[in-house]
């Protein structure tokens, strides 16, 4: 039950994010509201299970719980978002395309391995994206910028 | 972190485990590394710290837990130099989160940080609370952190992340920006802030810093402000009025595309984030006043409305109509000139039909938001085909959205055409559906009625459909209706007369039957099939099929017929006091007490008509059907976004209602027959399933799961599984879709080509059920073979995966779609196979109960670059895995077969249909699925009787017996008798045996149904004395 009001307290807000393959390994998981290990465990499990076999003719929203999940499958990949019921969907849909993108500039064609050997990039790039469940900065040069200075000071 | 080779290796060890196991053995050795180190923390490198650091937080996205080394995690934040300080920070906010105590301690080392005077030293620490901070780190971080978001001095880079770290700290604490608790911070405010901004004594003055923000010419900082504003707002928009004109002047400029900077335009659309934002942000006033900002908001809206087109590329597509649809919300709430709003209810009659599914969700979604607002009723009907349409989509998401849309828009004028719409529905739907659409239909039919016999049918149908999803509210309601109103009586006695004729018929449907038939039966006196004897006949059919809360009812219905024949009928009464008779001594206290009642009561004649007079009028109230959604709509708030909020009644309408059915749905059922479709193979299954299993299985599943159950992909979206479509092969689409400028990583294409398997993949699986190793499944790349061993309740598979050509297989990936009752878990399937090798991959399965359900592997891989073959296999984990032979002397059988007397622990059936096999080819069946005969048991030499053990989590060690009654006449029939001690256990083992006697070729079992005749031990005469040295005379009088 505790979960439960985790979940419905907070407004208007990605609850979460996560980049999945088919098979349903974990290669990004972002969590906004404060889930206990073993529920993010179920949660990764579940959104896996909603979205892995969903016809790609389908739209790209799902209900889970009660929230919904916005997805876009890239290759062998699944960037999944949980947002509010009542928040727009396409906006969402578009954001994951951004990231996308900025992950495709930063890595020069991005591929899954670039996503697994770089973990910690990627957790970077989506620090300078999305923060407190809110996107941040929609401008691909200005994150691309920002990583640039960052790597300079390491 | 170029120089990080560790970490780089770690990962490739990881990638290069075969299976599961050995990443578990890698891991445990790099956890025992790290903790090691850890624990002699003298000589520990800065640099060493960080490397595993870094690995933790790998090891803890591979999804292992990582108990340790959180402390190490918090100390980086304070480390000097930057590379440990940014790892610290990072790896904190995913490993920790704000209900941790560790993280208390690095309260101050963080505000050092935002206090300080290194920018990136800030960004990081404003990141971090942005992300993890809780209430405390409000109460000591707000003032901080609103100065770093005024202060001129810092780049946008600080003031947009110190914008959504005020907001995360705003909902952990909404006392820290608002005025109400300003007394107390005012205190705070003199310690820390001299720039007094959110914190001030006036709305005015707060609003005013608000309204500052928003003169932002930097398109970043304004996008993490307007969310601050939207989520400001939210919670009480008062104080905030003069946001109102600096949200349209914003809007103004992106929609008309002034003073944009190039980065922030995505494919041509002037930040389409932050005019959503913007939009969000209106909603939450409730109006606006200003006649001037009023014109200018309109005239921005409608050139959105007007001015947005369909285009090729998805991307702009999708962002063009994010905005659109933003807007038309916004239109919505304002409740703009009539004009302007038949503009919103065209455009989404318009959408409502495209192809494009999103769009298409998005406009049943916003049309069912637009019955909540204005009075668009009338045009909206008009698109009720295209909405029905919809209902009958592949996609589950789009058939939630018209299902409340069809529930939105229903009245009196169209709900025949709805509800009979949504009962068509119902037998083919999915059972995560079913429960939902069974309430909405019940709750449309009460409420828009044009006339109650039209309720009546409804409501019936309803039952037959759906039993298990009609809830007993619906069944009494129906009662009540039909109490309450006279020239009802004979018309519902007569419907349901009709439905008693049935064959299966679902024990709500005996349950309102019995009620009505009893009060009301003797309406129908005079036409054929209904004297009151002919109605007990076909009601006392039922009673063996019915569990015992539905016992009582009956009896008393069969007190009522008999109070009702008239004249009176003195073999019905012989019938009926012989049923009072028999359950005198019932153990079933209720059922008992009926029994001596009624029986008594009917020996006084006239005096059992004042006792059993009829049942008088229903006091006039509130459906608590509907009664239960009111209630959830009293409760929330008006304004627009919480009406919008409350219609989810996909989800509302359940979570309202903690136990809204009788019936859960009992466990999700993965196709075990080819050709059948998932919804109608498990609706009958659960049809022919005598009721007391059901409740079993009901308390099973916990409730607080129901929703969970609800959305399992499983049920929605397993695809059943068609013999003749087995394969599905995919070919990658050629080319990359242009609004992806080069990326290598493309949206999935469609499917073509084909591979054929070799073999019968249905006589493969059969043969498998039967013995523990064997191929599943080949085709001419890949063979795949399994190896099983099976103790108690456990088993532990081997699936050999071999590639049978010179080429390697990519992108293997193996997928358990598991049935609700086994728990299985697969150890890790290596993505490629090299060339002729074979790989072993390790399958655990634990049996929770009795269940015929069967596991799925989704398997698939890659030949070649682009051809893509995948298969779905049962997995032969069958419930006669979990059988071990028991072979018993009559000494042990007979007790136990006499303690188990009658339905549901001990269940008989005449099975039809069967393969002709002589007794010994049946003996070998039997034994094959581990079933043991026990010879000489049985004096009759065309009968067998057999014992076993079941094993599962939920019912331990089980005996179970069975006794087959051959007809050397005709051997294509039989008795068959299981017992057990676990109802469901009889039913699943019965039904189990009952397929391997029918089961092949499979499709027999579809053309050659088996009639289930019910044992009905009640009819028969008692059986004459038994003489307790004959097994065989003891047999016959028990069966």
């Amino acid at each position: 039950m505790s979960e439960i009001s985790f979940w419905s307290n907070l407004s208007l807000q990605i609850r979460f994010i996560l980049l999945q393959n088919r098979q349903g390994k974990t290669r990004l998981a972002k969590y906004y509201v404060p889930l206990e290990e073993s529920e993010k465990h179920k949660v990764e499990y579940e959104v896996h299970r909603l979205v892995v076999n969903r016809d790609s003719k389908f739209t790209n929203f799902v209900e889970f719980r009660t929230h919904k999940v916005i997805y876009r499958r890239y290759a062998g990949l699944f960037f999944s978002l949980c947002v509010d019921i009542t928040d727009n969907e396409l906006a969402y849909l578009e954001c994951i395309h951004l990231f996308v993108e900025i992950l495709d500039h930063f890595f020069s064609n991005v591929c899954e391995l670039d996503l697994v050997f770089n973990f910690h990039k990627v957790y970077l790039i989506l620090d300078e994206f999305i923060l407190a469940g809110e996107l941040q900065e929609t401008s691909k040069r200005a994150i691309i910028e920002r990583m640039s200075e960052l790597e300079k000071l390491e | 972190m170029s120089g990080m080779r560790g970490l780089s290796v770690f990962i490739s060890d990881i990638r290069n485990c075969q299976n599961k196991e050995a990443e578990r053995l890698r891991v445990d050795k790099e956890l025992g590394n790290i903790r090691t180190c850890f624990k002699n923390d003298k000589g520990l490198t800065p640099y060493k710290k960080k490397k595993y650091v870094w690995k933790m937080l790998y090891i803890h996205m591979l999804g292992y837990d990582v108990d340790f080394g959180h402390m190490e995690a918090v100390s980086l934040i304070s480390a000097p130099k930057y590379p440990e300080k940014q790892v610290g920070y990072i790896v904190t906010s995913c490993l920790l989160n704000e209900n941790h105590d560790f993280l208390r301690l690095a309260i101050n080392a963080v505000r050092n940080d935002i206090i300080g005077r290194n920018e990136t030293y800030q960004c990081l620490a404003l990141t971090l609370v942005g992300n993890i901070g809780g209430r405390e780190f409000a109460e000591s971080l707000a003032p901080d952190v609103q100065k770093l978001l005024i202060s001129s001095s810092c780049r946008p880079l600080v003031r947009k992340k110190a914008a959504l770290c005020l907001l995360r700290l705003f909902r952990k604490n909404p006392d820290v920006v608002n005025a109400d608790g300003w007394c107390v911070l005012n205190t705070l405010l003199f310690q820390f802030i001299d720039v007094p901004f959110i914190f001030s004594s006036s709305y005015a003055y707060r609003a005013d810093r608000m309204a500052q923000l928003l003169d932002e010419r930097d398109l970043g900082v304004l996008t993490s402000s307007m969310s601050l504003l939207v989520s400001l707002v939210s919670n009480d928009y008062e104080g905030y009025s003069s946001c109102l004109p600096k949200c349209v002047k914003i809007l103004e400029r992106l929609a008309r595309n002034q003073d944009v900077p190039q980065e922030y335009t995505y494919y041509g659309i002037p930040s389409p984030w932050l005019q959503v934002k913007t939009m969000r942000a209106l909603q939450y006033f409730p109006t606006i006043e200003d006649p001037s900002t009023r014109r200018s908001l309109f005239e921005v809206l409608q050139r959105i409305l007007m001015g947005t087109d369909v285009v090729k590329n998805v991307n702009k597509n999708n962002a063009s109509h994010a905005v659109l649809f933003e807007a038309l919300s916004l239109v919505m709430h304002l409740n703009a000139e009539k004009e302007m709003m038949s503009q919103c209810v065209a455009l989404l009659g318009k959408f409502i039909s495209v192809r494009e599914p999103n769009i298409r969700y998005l406009g049943l979604e916003n049309m069912t938001r637009m019955l909540m607002i204005t009075d668009a009723q009338d045009i909206i009907k008009k698109h009720q085909p295209q909405i029905i349409t919809s209902l009958k989509d592949p996609d589950i998401s789009i058939r939630r959205r018209a299902l409340d849309l069809l529930y939105g828009m229903c009245d009196v004028s169209n709900a025949k055409g709805i509800v009979e719409e949504l009962l068509q529905y119902l037998s083919t739907a999915e059972f995560s559906m079913r429960e939902e659409l069974s309430l909405k239909a019940a709750i449309l039919a009460e409420k828009f009625a044009p006339d109650l016999s039209w309720y009546v049918d409804v409501i019936l149908q309803l039952i037959d459909n759906a039993g298990d999803f009609v809830s007993d509210d619906i069944w009494f309601r129906v009662v009540q209706f039909v109490t309450n109103n006279e020239d009802l009586q004979p018309y519902a006695a007569s419907k349901v007369r009709e439905y008693m004729d049935k064959i299966a018929i679902h024990e709500t449907m005996v349950k309102v039957s019995a009620y009505i038939l009893g009060e009301y039966g003797h309406l129908l006196a005079r036409r054929p099939g209904c004297s009151a004897r002919e109605l007990f006949g076909i009601l006392h059919e039922k009673l063996p099929t019915v569990s015992s809360p539905t016992i009582p009812l009956l009896l008393s219905t069969y007190a009522k017929l008999l109070m009702h024949a008239q004249p009176p009928d003195i073999e019905l009464q012989k019938q009926i006091w012989n049923v009072f008779k028999k359950y005198e001594s019932s153990i079933d206290v209720e059922i008992q007490q009926r029994a001596v009642e009624y029986f008594e009561l009917s020996k006084k004649g006239a005096a059992l008509m004042d006792v059993l007079a009829e049942m008088p009028k229903f006091p006039e109230r509130q459906s608590s059907l509907i009664k239960k959604v009111e209630d959830v709509e009293d409760t929330a708030d008006q304004s627009a976004i919480k009406l919008r909020a409350q219609q989810l009644p996909s989800n509302a309408l359940v979570l309202a209602d903690p136990q809204p059915v009788n019936g859960t749905p009992p466990p999700l059922k993965v196709p075990s027959i080819s050709g059948i479709k998932l919804d109608h193979e498990s609706a009958s299954q659960t049809q022919s399933q005598p009721n007391g299993d059901l409740s079993k299985v009901q308390s099973q599943i916990p409730s607080a799961d129901l929703l969970g159950e609800m959305v399992d992909p499983l049920a929605i979206e397993a695809p059943p599984v068609d013999m003749g479509s087995h394969q599905r092969v995919y070919r990658e689409e050629d080319g990359i879709p242009d609004e992806v400028d080069g990326t290598a990583i493309v949206p999935i294409g469609d499917q073509a080509n084909k591979v054929e398997p070799i073999g019968n993949i249905t006589e493969r699986f059969n043969a498998l059920c039967l013995k523990d190793s064997g191929v599943l499944y080949e085709d001419p790349y890949i063979q795949i073979g399994v190896k099983a061993e099976w103790r108690g309740h456990h088993g532990r598979l081997v699936l050999f995966l071999g590639n049978k050509v010179t080429s390697p297989l990519t992108s293997v990936q193996a997928l358990i779609l598991p049935p609700a009752h086994l728990k299985l878990e697969l150890s890790l399937v290596p993505d490629t196979i090299p060339p002729r090798a074979q790989v072993q991959c390790p399958l655990e399965v634990m049996n929770i109960r009795p269940s015929r359900d069967v596991a799925v592997l989704d398997f698939s891989y890659k030949f070649g670059t682009s051809m893509v073959v995948s298969a779905k296999l049962r997995l032969p984990a069958v419930l006669n895995k979990f059988l071990q032979p028991l072979q018993l002397t009559s000494e042990e059988f007979f007790p136990q077969w006499r303690s188990l007397s009658g339905p549901p622990l001990k269940l008989q059936e005449v099975v039809r249909g069967v393969r002709p096999l002589s007794l010994s080819e049946m003996e070998n069946l039997f034994n094959s699925f581990r079933v043991t005969i026990c010879p000489g048991l049985d004096p009759n030499p065309n009968n067998l009787v057999a014992s076993t053990t079941f094993y599962s989590e939920n019912t331990r060690p089980m005996l179970c017996l069975a006794r087959i009654e051959t007809d050397p006449a005709d051997r294509t029939q039989l008795r068959l008798t299981v017992a057990s001690g676990d109802s469901t256990l009889t039913f699943e083992l019965k039904e189990f045996i009952k397929e391997q006697l029918i089961a092949i070729p499979m499709g027999s079992r579809a053309l050659v149904p088996a009639v289930p005749v019910p044992a009905a031990p009640l009819a028969q005469p008692p059986s004459p004395a038994v003489d307790a040295n004959d097994p065989g005379a003891m047999l016959a009088g028990l069966l």
